[in-house]
């Protein structure tokens, strides 16, 4: 194997899949990355501003060119719009999600959306009496009604404990409605408008707590309501998921709605029996990113692989449709299926990709358009080439499906245990990892040997997203991985049948993080900041990474990120993010590539907090 | 011998040559550590624009080159072998009798020093930084006959469009 696919992955499927791809001429990402270098500095400082048709404009980092747009936007200024803008669009990102759900769950009350049905109707109850009303329809009004607020308060912030409650409405940051803050951001940075870099991140952190506490919790507890909340349960992950002889559909991106559709048309009798008249032995659904954590975490529906496999997966041959939604989907994908027999299905008004086939999706007409769907694939089959057909044989057992409902239910029915063994030092600390692939790392080294390093050293780690994949394929996801574990971490996972790391779901559902992180903090009588707690993002990539950073940091907890954030033009906004924010939020970021010195750091941080809490 | 050459018509005036340049002049000689260096690092070629185009200058290491001719105190000097026009800080003055003669303004000022500082075509490097910075392929590393080629090549392939289309008309 060439050194440098060996570089590119950790993950075996991964490396044999590159061999595969190389030997092919086929083009993947890291490929792409490669032919990108060098990368524009600028562009990675965080100094170019193309906000208006002056410039764009770029700040000398050096200090010898210019120091000022034309404007006069100094470094500061522009680091600071720049990445209140990445905020804005990964907010947006996830809270669309969000409206989506929210919207599909009206039309369900209103008898408009036949295919779908309430499966949690305890937490319907719960969240109807959260929000003080009567009926479901109630329910749909109030929650949609958060995305167009204009004074708030979002209902799910009440659920952070009163004391950073207090806190975000002393520094004026308690979001007022997800849309307006999102919309705020884009005003804020046009050009003009507020040049001060302080103001420019308070409204960020705003922003971000809009989504945090407002759009994608309010995903996560609807896609609960409809899909079922998430309960242990036992599944596979990589690659070699995928079946030789059966017909393979991939649903990629980030959304629910869909996938749960197909899931269920996967088993309908009919499309079975049109599979094996065309000679498959039946139909197997499998997921990547984070459509693929939604169906696994609430069906085990088996997971191929996370972020940086999609195009792998192509490569195998053996996808017969690749169904996408929103989000992370790359556009690559439209000139690879077209060297494979593979469709390439859109289905989102919102995302068209080229290549595509594209079966639009509606929610009044859920499964029907999934039955077609899926029929497309059955269809497909009988055109694979099987001269380019290669599984890797390479799969990992994971055990998922850890909401809070879930571990509190582990627990036998409250937090308590868990808090004792935090208490008595059994578990240290919580440590909580998420976040993408990105090719700047080698594939999931990152995410793996972050987490090892934590459980190691007595720290429960939950996770999601391309995260809780990676662990996954590395069997962490396994009770068995409590060996891998300090010993008092391992004794606590023994006795309650859990593994060392929790899957908590996809990226909206670092939501769920959020309420275990409140409701621990509450059983204290203390702030999130105050918890022996840290999060991380080793590999991460998108806006929404840093919408999620930024929420996360803005809630109280320390964090780590593992790629560098475009933001070292200014030396001003760094320091605030590293260092000034700690005596404001409580919490920092920390910029740490080195997976080993980033769970030190993690690790200092939670034993600083036991200290402080005198535990 | 080869040399930095410049393919006008592909630069983007992203001065990412530029940059490549000082952080490879700094003292960590890596991005994100070069930024945070005070004084921060001196680049040693310039991205100009003028009627519309943009125009990157690095020093053209020429023969007999002017600025070594005038430097007074030995600073300035060219290597016999590899053309490379280099001065030795120890040795200039700062009197910019160099800077004066130089037809494209490509002395520069160290960040510290009143000294000249110039295009040292990075003898540390097999390419040098501005070259491996360019995304564009503005800047070529290559001898003149390479050069040559190169450019004889994308006229030759010019013209025979040109020709086709001519004679599809």
């Amino acid at each position: 194997m060439a050194k440098d696919i060996r570089e590119r992955s950790i993950d075996p499927a991964s490396r044999e899949m590159l061999s595969i791809a190389q030997r092919a001429g086929i083009e993947t990402a890291w490929d792409r990355f490669e032919k990108q270098q060098p990368q524009c500095g600028f562009g990675e400082l965080g100094l170019c501003c193309r906000n208006c048709n002056m410039g764009p404009c770029r700040i000398d980092p050096f200090g010898e060119g210019p120091v000022k747009g034309v404007c006069g936007a100094t470094a500061d200024i522009i680091v600071a719009r720049n990445l209140l803008r990445s905020i804005a669009a990964g907010a947006a990102a996830h809270s669309d999600h969000a409206r989506d759900v929210a919207m599909t769950f009206q039309l369900l009350v209103e008898g408009k959306a036949p295919s779908y049905g309430i499966k949690d109707q305890a937490k319907l109850e719960r969240l109807m009496k959260e929000y003080g009303v009567d009926t479901p329809a109630a329910l749909a009004e109030a929650v949609l009604a958060e995305f167009g607020k204009q004074k708030g308060p979002i209902q799910f912030t009440r659920r952070a404990p009163a004391k950073r409650l207090e806190l975000w409405q002393r520094l004026g940051i308690e979001p007022r409605g997800i849309d307006r803050e999102i919309v705020e951001c884009m005003h804020r940075t046009h050009m003009g408008v507020d040049s001060d870099y302080v103001n420019l991140i308070l409204h960020g952190l705003r922003a971000s707590l809009a989504d945090g506490w407002g759009g994608s919790m309010i995903a996560t507890e609807l896609q609960d309501v409809m899909f079922g909340t998430p309960a242990p349960t036992f599944s596979e992950a990589n690659l070699g998921v995928l079946e030789p002889d059966q017909v393979n559909v991939i649903v990629h991106g980030h959304e629910p709605l869909l996938s749960e559709m197909i899931v269920a048309a996967a088993t309908d009798p009919e499309l079975m029996e049109r599979a094996k008249a065309q000679g498959a032995a039946g139909i197997n659904v499998a997921g990547i990113c984070c459509t693929g954590n939604e169906v696994l975490m609430r069906h085990g529906v088996p997971t191929a692989g996370n972020f940086l496999q999609q195009e792998l997966a192509v490569a195998t041959g053996a996808v017969d449709a690749m169904v996408v939604d929103v989000q992370c989907v790359m556009p690559a994908l439209g000139a690879l299926t077209g060297c494979y027999h593979t469709k390439f299905i859109s289905t989102s008004p919102k995302a068209k990709f080229p290549g595509m086939t594209h079966m639009e999706f509606h929610e009044e007409s859920a499964l029907q358009t999934a039955k077609e769907i899926v029929s497309a694939a059955v269809m497909n089959y009988k055109n694979r080439d099987p001269s380019k057909v290669h599984i890797p044989d390479i799969k990992s057992k994971c055990m998922v499906g850890f909401s809070v409902e879930s571990i509190v239910g582990a627990l036998g029915g409250s937090l308590d245990p868990l808090l004792g063994a935090i208490k008595s030092g059994a578990v240290r600390g919580i440590g909580a990892v998420v976040g993408c692939n990105n090719p700047k790392v080698q594939q999931d080294y990152g995410h793996v040997n972050l987490v090892l390093e934590l459980i190691r050293n007595n720290v429960l780690v939950v996770n999601t997203g391309c995260n809780a994949q990676a662990c996954a394929k590395a069997g962490l996801l396994l009770p068995e991985a409590a060996d891998l574990a300090g010993e008092g971490l391992k004794g606590v996972c023994k006795a309650l049948g859990i593994p060392p790391v929790l899957h908590m779901g996809s990226c909206v559902d670092i939501s769920r993080i959020l309420v275990a992180a409140a409701a621990i903090a509450n059983a204290l009588g203390v702030d999130i900041s105050d918890l022996p707690a840290a999060g991380a993002a080793p590999e991460w990539m998108s806006e929404k990474a840093v919408a999620i950073g930024a929420y996360v940091v803005g809630s109280g907890v320390f964090t780590v990120l593992g790629t560098v954030p475009p933001v070292l033009g200014s030396q001003a906004v760094a320091g605030l993010l590293t260092s000034g924010a700690k005596d404001v939020l409580g919490a920092t970021f920390a910029v740490e590539p080195d997976p080993m010195k980033a769970a030190a750091l993690m690790i200092d941080h939670i034993d600083s907090q036991r200290q402080k809490l005198g535990i | 011998m080869k040399e930095i050459f410049v393919r006008l018509d592909r630069c983007q005036g992203c001065k990412s040559c530029e940059m490549a340049c000082a952080v490879q002049h700094s003292a960590s000689r890596n991005l994100y550590g070069a930024a945070l260096e005070k004084p921060g690092p001196v680049r040693r070629l310039y991205v100009e624009s003028a009627e519309g185009m943009k125009v990157p200058l690095v020093c053209r290491h020429c023969e007999d080159a002017t600025c070594v001719a005038v430097c007074r105190t030995g600073a300035m000097s060219q290597d016999p072998v590899t053309g490379v026009v280099d001065r030795d800080v120890t040795r200039c003055v700062g009197c910019w009798m160099c800077a004066m003669i130089c037809p494209y303004g490509v002395i520069g000022q160290g960040a510290e020093k009143r000294v000249a500082v110039k295009c040292d075509r990075c003898p540390d490097l097999d390419v040098p930084a501005c070259v491996d910075a360019c995304p564009s392929g503005a800047l070529v590393y290559a001898t003149q006959g390479e050069f040559m080629e190169l450019m004889r090549k994308a006229a030759a392939t010019k013209i025979a469009r040109e020709a086709k289309e001519l004679a599809r008309a």
